[in-house]
């Protein structure tokens, strides 16, 4: 039975990270010696620290008596996580203004409290402030329109 | 008189038209989205970070600050307003602050906020200027024995005086350091840990990593509970403070100043530290400790003279040695180097401008507080009300703008939506993200640092022990570990960082 949820997670968590550097370092780097250290001197040493923390974590939730994870915004992580991807996917292709107002939706998808009418006018809204703030304001450099969509300007 | 002609460049630079400008602007941003609910300072400052990077290097860090102090600002006022701190170091301010606002006398706190950071930050920055040569010539003596040593007592005290679990709080540290290394290994040229990615060579983004880390990770929170964030405003009424408030504050923002300036140069927490410790000092000081808790002045202007004197005072080991105390001067360093400024104690006789243009900017941005935040309060209100549901994506689209914007290149978009769900997942375990942005940061130095003194040394590890400087700070390091851990301290610790 476990009885510190958070810390078991929080120390697997950091058991995996040590041992991913750690046996990144042994297959791909060299350790080298303290007078020569190799690029993977460093980490590896800092890796095996973290792994024996995270296992010290584990060792010390078993002692104490820990409050479970609560609610987990499982529709924010979806949503919230793929504004920035979908920004980088149809910023190239479809241009800036696309990429604002389509990420902006998305991510106000994830919240129960705004219906779809209310999120395409923040959407909308928001896109034309961002133009004109960075575009026009800011000068950043970005086209507006990309080349998928050139054909609409004609 | 050398400071008197050190603090002429920094008035001469400062009042520079433009960097007048861009410190007011900071000001202004800090204090608008330091407002808005759930973005604290290190947020707001790593989303408007990319607009600083086409700036001169001064007038960056000028603006930076600005948007510090303006940030911190803006959190006081929804502590006061709705109860709502913005960060842990003005959880104390909401505490006589709320209250107050709740009888009708939200604008005697703000109003008292105000004035007691402004006498703080000019105090803090008056003992800047007159700290940091000296401190400046004393890092100069370092080698690298003596800076690795530093960086790992300096490391350990931040998580020794940051509130939380020890153990999660250095394996976060750890984690970081880790994540620095990512990216090309400047002695051999190796690829570290990129995993085939050549956008990966040049490390991690600092925006991006941040970004993700406070700023998407606390969206997320705050979507697990999106009822709660319905909160009422209280009216302010008159800004003024009675006679009587002004002279019950007199001496708490005073002894605020002191404690926070002191507290502040250490590593961890300053402004956090030094906000809990001044309450407690008012509260046992105070001949009616029963009114703390119930709307007592000197609970808001204590704490908050404090903060904002800790904050400003945490600049000192960022310029004096390069090194970071907190998250927020993490996030400065990052900017300077992206800047092409190697932090560090070189910087006050290369960059005499932009060192005590700086110092001068942070007393100047502290009395545009004082002259601008007050007579807006009312927009700061209506911001308030601005509902979650639609401030949360604008803050997305600003930060992906932002971060896109820096280099064109999608890639730091990823980083942005990796480091959020991963900081979200910390924040789900309680680990704290700020030494986890702290070890990003000091990673590549401690590495550089290790490698330098052990050359020196001919690969003697011993070499760490026999430097009289360096088995100092290694000792000291030893015994914070010691100290934290006796179960009285512990307990002590504990009481101290009680938020609720």
């Amino acid at each position: 039975m476990i009885s510190n949820p958070k810390d078991t997670a929080a120390g697997l968590f950091f058991i995996a990270a040590g041992l991913f550097f750690c046996l990144n370092v042994w297959f791909n780097l060299q350790v080298g010696t303290a007078l020569r250290m190799g690029p993977g001197y460093f980490p590896i040493a800092l890796g095996a620290i973290l792994a024996l923390l995270g296992l010290a974590i584990i060792f010390k939730g078993m002692f104490t008596q820990g409050t479970p994870f609560g609610s987990v915004a499982i529709r924010g992580v979806v949503f919230v996580g793929l504004a920035p991807l979908i920004f980088s996917v149809v910023v190239l292709p479809l241009g800036l203004v696309a990429a604002i107002f389509l990420s902006t939706f998305v991510a106000s998808l994830s919240s129960q409290r705004s219906g779809i009418v209310f999120s395409l006018l923040l959407s909308l809204g928001l896109t034309i402030f961002c133009v004109l703030v960075f575009s026009y304001g800011l000068g950043l450099p970005y086209k507006l329109v990309g080349p998928w969509l050139q054909w609409i300007g004609g | 008189m050398e400071i008197l002609a050190n603090l002429a460049i920094g008035f001469e630079t400062a009042f520079q038209l433009h960097n007048l400008f861009y410190c007011l602007i900071g000001v202004f941003l800090g204090t608008v989205i330091g407002v808005l609910p759930g973005v604290g300072p290190t947020a707001t400052i790593a989303m408007l970070l990319p607009i600083t990077f086409s700036l001169s290097p001064t007038s960056a860090m000028i603006m930076l600050a600005g948007i510090y102090y303006g940030a911190q600002y803006g959190g006081s006022t929804t502590a006061i307003l709705m109860n709502l701190p913005g960060e842990a170091s003005s959880a104390v301010t909401s505490i006589d602050g709320y209250q107050m606002a709740r009888q009708g006398r939200a604008g005697p706190a703000l109003s008292i906020a105000a004035i007691g950071s402004f006498v703080a930050g000019t105090f803090a920055t008056l003992l800047i200027a007159l700290s940091a040569p000296t401190l400046t010539k004393l890092a100069l003596e370092f080698g690298p024995t003596e800076y690795f040593s530093l960086i790992v007592f300096g490391l350990v005290c931040s998580v020794a005086l940051a509130h939380g679990d020890i153990l999660k709080a250095l394996a976060m540290v750890v984690f970081g350091l880790l994540i620095g290394l990512v990216g090309t290994d400047l002695y051999s040229g190796a690829q570290r840990f990129t995993l085939g990615f050549m956008e990966l060579f040049d490390g991690i983004d600092v925006v991006a990593l941040s970004v993700g880390i406070f700023g998407i990770a606390e969206i997320l929170r705050n979507l697990e509970n999106e009822s709660l964030r319905e909160a009422t405003t209280a009216r302010v009424g008159t800004l003024l403070p009675s006679r009587q408030d002004l002279r019950q504050s007199t001496q708490p923002i005073i002894r605020g100043t002191v404690i926070g300036s002191l507290l502040g140069v250490l590593p961890g927490g300053g402004a956090l530290l030094s906000s809990f410790a001044s309450y407690t000092l008012e509260k046992k000081l105070s001949k009616t400790p029963e009114r703390f808790g119930k709307g007592a002045i000197e609970g808001v202007a204590g704490p908050e003279s404090a903060n904002n004197a800790g904050a400003q005072t945490s600049f000192i080991p960022m310029l004096t040695l390069g090194l970071p105390s907190n998250a927020v001067m993490a996030l400065m360093i990052g900017a300077l180097i992206v800047q092409g400024i190697v932090p560090g104690p070189n910087v006050v006789n290369e960059r005499p401008d932009l060192f005590w243009g700086l110092i001068v900017s942070m007393w100047v941005g502290n009395l545009f507080l004082l002259l601008l935040n007050l007579p807006l309060v009312g927009i700061w209100i209506k911001l308030l009300k601005v509902p979650y549901y639609a401030l949360f994506p604008a803050i997305l689209a600003f930060s992906s703008i932002g971060i896109y914007s820096m280099g064109g290149n999608v890639f730091d978009l990823y980083s942005l939506t990796l480091f959020g769900v991963i900081g979200y997942f910390l924040m789900k375990v309680e680990c704290e993200p700020a030494p986890f942005l702290l070890g990003f940061i000091l990673g590549p130095m401690m590495e550089e640092y290790l490698r330098r003194a052990l050359i020196l040394a001919r690969g003697d590890a011993t070499v760490f022990f026999t430097s009289p400087i360096s088995a100092g700070f290694l000792v000291a390091t030893v015994f914070m570990l010691v100290i934290i851990t006796l179960p009285f301290i512990r307990r002590r610790r504990e009481e101290i960082f009680v938020e609720d």
